[in-house]
Order: C-alpha cells, then sequence, then structure tokens
C-alpha cells in the first residue's frame, strides 16, 4: 500500500484520534506553520526589513532630532535613554503583524481550509504565536545592531542582560495572542491593514520617548501603566541605561519586572481561551 | 440504490433575522456530479459551508458518507475536499509551497508530501509555474492551485463552491476538464454555480434552490422538458413588440420575455402548437417576423422561471 493510501486510511479508520495522537498533531502542525512563516520570509525577506523601517526611522529621528531637545531625567546620553523603547516598539509590533496575517487568513479563505482540513483545531493560533516569536527574534537581533552602531550599550553584564531580553519575548508572546484574537474578530484583511495605524499612539503613550513626568495627569496614568512603559522601564534598568526612574513614581514604573510579568500573563489568560474560541467557533 | 454520500435533510440556518437555509433537502448519489444551482443569497454557499463542517446548522441534519457533520466532523474531513471561489492559498508561498504544506498538514510524511505536490502539480499543468509565487499567478492558475490542494488526500467528497466565478472562458474549460477527469475516477461532486451551461455541461443531477429551499430537482434534460418547448420570434420592426407580445400571450397564455431589442421569446404550454399556425397568426395582426424558431429551452429559462425572477415585457 502507497503511504498516501495509508495515511487517508489512518484519517479514516480512526473513530477518535487518540488524545497522544492529537497532542503530536497539534506539534508536528504548529512546526508545519512555523516553516510556512519561515518560506513566506525566504520568498519576501522585504517584509522583515518593511517592518523595521518605522523603527530605524524613529532612531534618527528621535535619537538625532528631537532627541537633542529632550532632557534625559537623571541625566545621561539620550540615545543609550532612547533605545530600550524602541525595542519595546518594535515587541509591541507583535500585535499589528499577528492581526494582519491572521486577518489575512480569515478573508482569504485560507483558515476555512484550515478548518475543512482533518488537522489539529489548536495548531493554527499556536504556529502563529510560535513563528512571529522567531520572526521577533530577527527583528529585535536587527535592532539591538542598530542600536550598537548609534551608541546604545548594555553595562550590567550577561545574566541582566538576557534577563532584559527574555522579558520582551515573554511580552511578545502574550502580545501576539490579542493579535490573533484581533485579528479573527475583524476577519478582513482590509480592516487589519487599516487598522495598523491606530497602535502607534499606544506606543507612543509611553515613557518611551519621554519621560511620563511631564504628562498631564490623566494621560500620566495610561502611559504608566501602558506595558510598554514597563517592558522599556525594566530593559533601561537590566541594561543599566539612562532614565531610571527615582523617587516618588507610579506602581508599575517602581517594578518595572513584575509588572511585565503580570501584564503577560493577564494578555495570555484573557486572549488564549479567546482565541481559541474565535477560532473554533462554526457558524457563519 | 447505494446510501447517496452527501445527504442533507430538513438544514435551517439563519444569521440574525435572515432564514439563509429554509428545510434543505439534498442527496448526491456517490460518483456522481450535483449541480446547486441558485441566485445569489440563495442559500448556496451556506449549505456548503454546513456540509464542509465549517458552520453548524440550526436544525436538520447531515451526513457525508455516514458520518454526521457536526458529531463526527473529524471523520467527515478525512473524506472532503473544498475549494472555492476564493482561491484559498498562501499568496505568499510559491505553488509547490503551499501543496507540501497542506500536505504535511493533511500528516503525509515530508517524502510524501512533496512526491505529491510534484504528482498533482505535473498533472493539473502548474509544473512550470510550481516555484513561482503565487501572487503572480493568473486567475486560472490560482483557482486550479486551489483545486488540487483539495485532492492532496484523493477525497471522497469534492466540494466546488462556484470554482469557476470570474475566470477567462479557456480557464474555465481547464477547470471543468479537471473536474471530469475526477469524477471519472469515482469522486463524488457537489458544485454550486450561477453560470448555467456549467451545470448543464457537468452535473448528473441539478438542485435548483430559492430562499434556502430546494424548489426543483432533475438531470438537465428533465428540468428543461418540464417547461416544454420554447418559441423565438425576431420582429422586423421593434415597434411591433407589444402588439406581438398580445398575440403571444393570447396563443400560449403566458407573457412572453425580450431577447434583446427586437425579439421575443415565449414557453410553449404542451407540444400542440405548430409553426405555421403561430406565422399565421402574426399575420393576421399585422406583425412582420424577421424570423420564428421552435426550439428547445435553455437551462436559462428553467431557472428563471423556478425562481421565478423573470423580465417581462412591461
Amino acid at each position: 500500500m502507497t503511504e498516501l493510501a495509508e495515511v487517508v486510511k489512518r484519517h479514516s479508520t480512526e473513530v477518535t484520534p487518540s488524545m497522544g495522537h492529537r497532542l503530536r498533531w497539534t506539534f508536528t502542525d504548529g512546526l508545519t506553520l512555523i516553516g510556512r512563516e519561515l518560506g513566506r520570509l525566504r520568498q519576501e525577506p522585504g517584509e522583515l526589513i518593511t517592518a523595521l523601517v518605522f523603527p530605524a526611522i524613529m532612531v534618527v529621528l528621535f535619537g538625532y532630532v528631537f532627541g537633542s531637545a529632550i532632557g534625559v531625567p537623571g541625566g545621561g546620553d539620550y540615545r543609550e535613554y532612547l533605545m530600550p523603547g524602541l525595542f519595546a516598539m518594535v515587541t509591541f509590533s507583535a500585535v499589528m503583524a499577528v492581526m494582519t496575517r491572521t486577518a489575512a487568513d480569515a478573508s482569504r479563505g485560507v483558515m476555512d481550509r484550515f478548518r475543512s482540513m482533518p488537522m489539529a483545531r489548536l495548531a493554527v493560533p499556536f504556529g502563529q504565536t510560535g513563528a512571529d516569536l522567531l520572526t521577533g527574534l530577527l527583528m529585535l537581533a536587527i535592532m539591538v545592531g542598530a542600536g550598537l552602531l548609534v551608541g546604545w550599550q548594555p553595562h550590567r553584564g550577561l545574566i541582566p542582560t538576557a534577563q532584559a531580553f527574555l522579558l520582551m519575548i515573554v511580552l511578545r508572546y502574550a502580545l501576539s495572542w490579542v493579535g490573533v484574537y484581533v485579528g479573527l474578530a475583524v476577519k478582513n484583511d482590509q480592516v487589519a491593514d487599516a487598522m495598523v495605524p491606530l497602535f502607534l499612539p499606544f506606543t507612543m503613550l509611553s515613557n518611551a520617548f519621554v519621560p511620563t513626568e511631564g504628562m498631564p495627569g490623566w494621560l500620566r496614568f495610561l502611559a504608566d501603566w501602558n506595558p510598554v512603559s514597563a517592558l522599556t522601564a525594566s530593559s533601561r534598568e537590566l541594561f543599566g541605561n539612562p532614565g531610571v526612574p527615582s523617587g516618588e513614581v507610579a506602581w508599575p514604573l517602581a517594578h518595572p519586572v513584575a509588572t511585565v510579568l503580570l501584564w503577560s500573563a493577564a494578555l495570555l489568560v484573557v486572549f488564549v481561551p479567546l482565541s481559541i474560541r474565535a477560532y473554533r467557533r462554526r457558524g457563519r | 440504490m447505494a446510501d447517496p454520500i452527501v445527504l442533507a435533510e430538513g438544514l435551517h440556518k439563519s444569521f440574525g433575522g435572515t432564514h439563509a437555509l429554509r428545510g434543505l433537502d439534498l442527496s448526491v448519489p456517490q460518483g456522481t456530479v450535483c449541480g446547486v444551482l441558485g441566485p445569489n443569497g440563495a442559500g448556496k454557499t451556506t449549505a456548503v459551508r454546513i456540509l464542509a463542517t465549517l458552520s453548524d446548522p440550526d436544525a436538520g441534519h447531515a451526513r457525508i458518507a455516514g458520518y454526521d457533520v457536526v458529531r463526527e466532523a473529524d471523520q467527515v474531513r478525512a473524506r472532503i475536499g473544498l475549494a472555492g471561489q476564493y482561491a484559498a492559498v498562501d499568496e505568499k508561498l510559491t505553488g509547490r509551497g503551499n501543496l507540501r504544506m497542506f500536505g504535511r498538514l493533511y500528516h503525509l510524511s515530508r517524502r510524501e508530501a512533496h512526491r505529491r505536490a510534484d504528482e498533482l502539480l505535473e498533472r493539473f499543468g502548474l509544473m512550470d509555474a510550481a516555484d513561482r509565487q503565487v501572487t503572480g499567478y493568473s486567475g486560472g492558475m490560482r483557482r486550479r492551485l486551489d483545486l488540487i490542494t483539495s485532492l492532496i488526500l484523493r477525497p471522497e467528497v469534492l466540494f466546488l463552491d462556484e470554482p469557476t466565478t470570474g475566470l477567462d472562458p479557456r480557464s474555465r474549460g481547464e477547470i471543468w476538464d479537471s473536474v471530469r477527469e475526477l469524477v471519472a475516477e469515482g469522486t463524488t461532486v457537489l458544485l454550486t454555480t450561477q453560470y448555467l451551461d456549467e451545470a448543464d455541461r457537468l452535473a448528473d443531477d441539478i438542485a435548483v434552490i430559492d430562499h434556502g429551499q430546494v424548489v426543483a430537482t432533475g438531470t438537465p434534460d428533465e428540468l428543461k422538458a418540464t417547461i416544454g418547448d420554447h418559441l423565438d420570434v425576431v420582429l422586423e420592426d421593434p415597434a411591433a413588440l407589444r402588439p406581438a407580445a398580445a398575440v403571444l400571450n393570447a396563443l400560449t397564455g403566458t407573457d412572453p420575455t425580450m431577447t434583446g431589442d427586437d425579439g421575443l421569446s415565449v414557453a410553449l404550454p404542451g407540444g400542440a402548437f405548430r409553426l405555421a399556425g403561430i406565422v399565421r397568426e402574426l399575420d393576421r395582426a399585422g406583425i412582420a417576423a424577421a424570423d420564428v424558431r421552435l426550439r428547445r429551452p435553455t437551462l436559462d429559462e428553467v431557472f428563471l422561471r423556478l425562481t421565478d425572477r423573470k423580465e417581462n415585457v412591461a
């Protein structure tokens, strides 16, 4: 019997695939979908560059143009102050990246094809978020290169540096699940594309570019609690970059590492079940 | 006769206040092509989505090869292929990349997924474009890739939801050839379409649906026979349309429909009409006809009659 015939037979004779089978399929199908992202990247490496153009512009614009007029709290080099904010910005881009990809799959029928196939149900969102983690790491690596180029560097040694990057990865993964959910909810790639610029204020409304102290009260409250701020603050602390607040600051900025972890856990707890439910829902 | 491989009974589905399906019944014997015809919004796509396990019916049930589409969805999914009006492939990947990925998702080994991809590309004439990104494919090539992607696991039942909508005539012909080949190998095909010639050429049986229900079933010939022969009259002077329509109405008891600027077409009830008699009646009313012809009705006319959307002479 040919292998194709065997697979056909296996699929159609197993009344309910065993738990072990399901788990293995979730894993292998997830890997296949990660491979899909890598295949896309190989076809269009420019996509990665496009995604980095914006942060690169920010490096120049803030590092050299606005930065000369912005005072770093406690003193220090503005570009050293800026880079952790840009790392956080790139981390936050996971929401947009995953959202647009998910919405494209949903609107162009690819999601329906997945759903009509005997593949593991959970593999699609896990594959998508897993793939984003890989592209995210690549983008982060490029940003680190750009940072070193403009004079940024970590000052506190290997372990804190590794911890800072680990925090970015954890938060990125959690944020990518927000992207899955929003992408499934809008189901339309044009709407999703139109939503991308809306995320910009989200990243700007933080301590990434300027200290929050100067903002009006209500805005400062939002900025202080923004996960982008917490990630930026924890990176500054762990890299030993300037801008670590001293004195009276809001709780999230006084405990940035804990805040990033809490935010990540909260996002995962809310958006993983929501996404899985949205993916499984049949009825349209 | 053996049990039908696709069976739907009393399917109901509504979205908000609109009833997409209200008691749809469908039965497709193995190895045949069933054409589902209906105007836009008749419920064709909703029916296919339910049969392909993408959507749950509000009431009623459906079985594919004996497996319930709701409770035994995994079993159904292992036996069906779905291709449609949207080419559901990853446009960023190459044709080969798509087939390999979907092959892996059908749990073929890497080697087998590669082999099957090449086999399908070769057989359906996409080998030359195999390593090109799908973004660069023509509409017909995309649709063909979508079709063969749904063939990876040799499905018993293939759902084609308007597979040639928006394609040029040559690409349509290529899709039709592919479908015929599959049917010759024993695949059962359920095809929705708005193109009646497509159903006429491909389908063994046709189900006409309107407002979420089947309003007629039969072979294309049976359906055509239900409305009798057709009379086409082309007038020398378009100004005579109204009196000519009155004469034809008096003869047949139905309002003729307009064909072009100067033609009328009407179904003849029963077979008792003679061309000579009709010409004489037109003559008596002083109407000069350039052409008078009797012919079998087209499926379009059957369809318009059944779905009651004909355009009458005002």
